[in-house]
């Protein structure tokens, strides 16, 4: 609005003022904050000294590397999972059939209610006497007994990567939805009108259609995994014998259970690391998306 | 009309749309039944999806038995209202400079709104809480509520700015030319007419408040009175004797609320929240 107002404006600025001063002090700040204490010795002592790298040398001489490997596979599993259950589920919501918008309404609550109310569910029926899953699977002849899923390394980790799945799943699968429906029709069908199958039109118009919004779609989950908290620590706070700490546990576990703020901070800079690479591939990626629109338009 | 569905591939279609939506709501279904159930049934064995005497008594005993249940539901509301109208004050104005001002380091500082999104409250949880110490903030509402707040306004004001561009700049000349100052038409021209954009993003913002209490209430609170209704039931977890129908009982009656706004208004709450991935 440059018509209005002919000095240099301040105002603008005024007006960012709330916005600006809440997230400078709780995100801007903190993360440098970060950088700094992850230097230093801090801790529950009243002092703290400039130690270096000394946080470094040590996190990365003990667990830590194993950590961030069991990150990145929990990641990778649990947002492969998302994207293809979400792919199939919009797929599904997105096929005429009567029943199809009172079914999209029933897609979304695990995504609206409050992350740890629906884990609480989770944790019961994982429960291996008296869970839903393996009661079900005993009675379908899966299970030969109880299984207590949150009990071993391995039942723990999948268990937490498919409570994850589920948290996750709505919002991808109704994202999508939003693309498949945002394809025009026409497409479909003049290639009907030239005999394409039902599967060859998603191979062909689909899947290429919406592959953007899979795109962006899987890094923005890849990023809101990598941060995830909640699920991993009321299901089974990082164990048994640390299968589940992933990189935010196993920060949250130095810094806060044993507050050596020092070591946790070094062990937070290395996820904003990870994370800005993150977020660098994705505004990439976007402006990439926008400049090849702004050629098509032409 | 294109082509139309054989009877097995409708039958495929349902039985699959069954399949994903059992996976989505088996845990509700699991809490309602445990709910329902004697607490004497609860724990037994064989599994049966079915028990005898299923009532809804946990749902009048669980205001006795678990302790504070309604303060914890009140808090749960007090906290997410205060994050709204904390955010929504924070982000109509800046939403507005965004849609309709230009200004030097504008795109710049879109972008970096947008990338605090990519931020986890965990990772920053060293300094925050340290920030909540310093300010003696520990043990208050204040603690979960300004938070809470920040890590919401990025969406906000990127849903607010793309429902303000749509608004007509013609509106604002006019009041402009006509000598109105620059507050009074945020006030009494913008406020008006983007009322309805401004629901949604406070309907969105409040779901998101009301979901995510969870890390800042257990990390920055110990205070039983203060904690949101997830905190609330988490220590309940740990005591001896878990009475499981009355804790299943309580998540159920603190998600509804939710779900009734949400079934209410789902239309403008999908927008919203695709709105808030899509950027753009």
């Amino acid at each position: 609005m440059q018509a209005m107002g002919g000095r240099p404006n301040v105002f603008p600025y005024l007006l960012l003022l709330p916005a600006l001063f809440i997230t400078l002090a709780i995100v801007a700040w903190p993360l440098l904050e970060t950088v700094r204490l992850s230097f230093t010795d801090a801790s529950l002592k009243p002092t703290e000294e400039f130690i270096g790298f000394a946080n470094y040398e040590k996190i990365f001489s003990r667990n830590f590397p194993e950590v961030i490997g069991r990150t990145f596979y929990w990641m990778a599993i649990s947002v492969s999972l998302k994207m293809i259950v979400g792919v199939l589920g919009a797929m599904l919501l997105n096929s005429a059939v009567p029943g199809r918008s009172f079914f999209r309404v029933l897609v979304m609550p695990p995504w609206i209610v409050p992350i740890a109310i629906g884990v609480f569910m989770w944790r019961w029926m994982y429960n291996g006497q008296f869970g839903m899953i393996s009661g079900v699977a005993q009675h379908l002849g899966i299970l030969a007994g109880p299984y207590e899923f949150l009990g071993d390394r391995t039942g723990a980790f999948y268990s937490t990567v498919v409570t994850d799945v589920w948290v996750g799943t709505p919002m991808v699968t109704i994202y999508l939805l939003a693309a498949m429906q945002s394809i025009s029709p026409d497409l479909h069908e003049a290639a009907w009108v030239d005999g394409a199958s039902r599967w060859y039109r998603f191979r062909r118009i689909t899947l290429p259609l919406i592959m953007p919004a899979v795109a962006t779609m899987g890094l923005l989950s890849a990023i809101w995994t990598f941060n995830s908290f909640d699920i991993i620590w009321i299901l089974t706070e990082g164990g048994p014998r640390g299968s589940t700490t992933t990189m935010i546990i196993d920060t949250y576990k130095t810094a806060i259970s044993r507050n050596r703020y020092g070591e946790g901070a070094a062990r937070a800079v290395m996820i904003v690391i990870f994370l800005s690479s993150f977020a660098a591939f994705y505004f990439c990626m976007l402006s990439r998306m926008a400049r090849r629109s702004l050629n098509n338009d032409k | 009309m294109i082509n139309k569905y054989r009877w097995w591939e409708i039958v495929g279609i349902y039985l699959g749309i069954a399949l994903f939506l059992m996976f989505i709501l088996a845990p509700f279904l699991e809490a309602f039944l445990v709910s329902m159930r004697p607490l004497n049934r609860i724990n037994s064995i064989p599994y049966k999806i079915v028990t005898e005497n299923m009532s809804f008594e946990a749902y009048f005993t669980m205001w006795e038995n678990v302790p504070r249940l309604a303060r914890y539901i009140w808090n749960s509301f007090f906290i997410a209202t205060c994050v709204t109208i904390i955010v929504l004050i924070a982000v109509v104005p800046a939403a507005w400079a965004f849609a309709r001002f230009e200004f030097k380091g504008r795109d710049a500082m879109l972008a970096a709104f947008l990338a605090i999104n990519m931020v986890g409250g965990a990772v920053l949880i060293i300094p925050l809480f340290q920030l909540m110490r310093n300010l003696g903030l520990l043990n208050t509402y204040m603690a979960m509520i300004i938070p809470g707040a920040a890590f919401l306004i990025p969406t906000a004001i990127w849903l607010l700015r793309s429902y303000l561009m749509k608004i007509p700049r013609e509106l604002e000349e006019a009041a402009w030319v006509d000598g109105a100052s620059r507050p009074y038409i945020l006030l009494k021209v913008i406020l008006p007419i983007a009322m309805p954009g401004i629901v949604v993003v406070a309907i969105a913002t409040f779901i998101g408040a009301y979901a995510q209490q969870f890390l800042f209430a257990l990390t920055f609170n110990s205070n039983s009175d203060l904690h949101p209704l997830p905190v609330g039931i988490y220590q309940f977890f740990g005591r001896q004797t878990v009475v499981w129908n009355e804790v299943m009982a309580a998540s159920l009656v603190g998600i509804l609320p939710v779900l009734i706004i949400y079934i209410f208004l789902q239309r403008y709450i999908i927008a919203g929240l695709t709105a808030g991935a899509v950027k753009e």
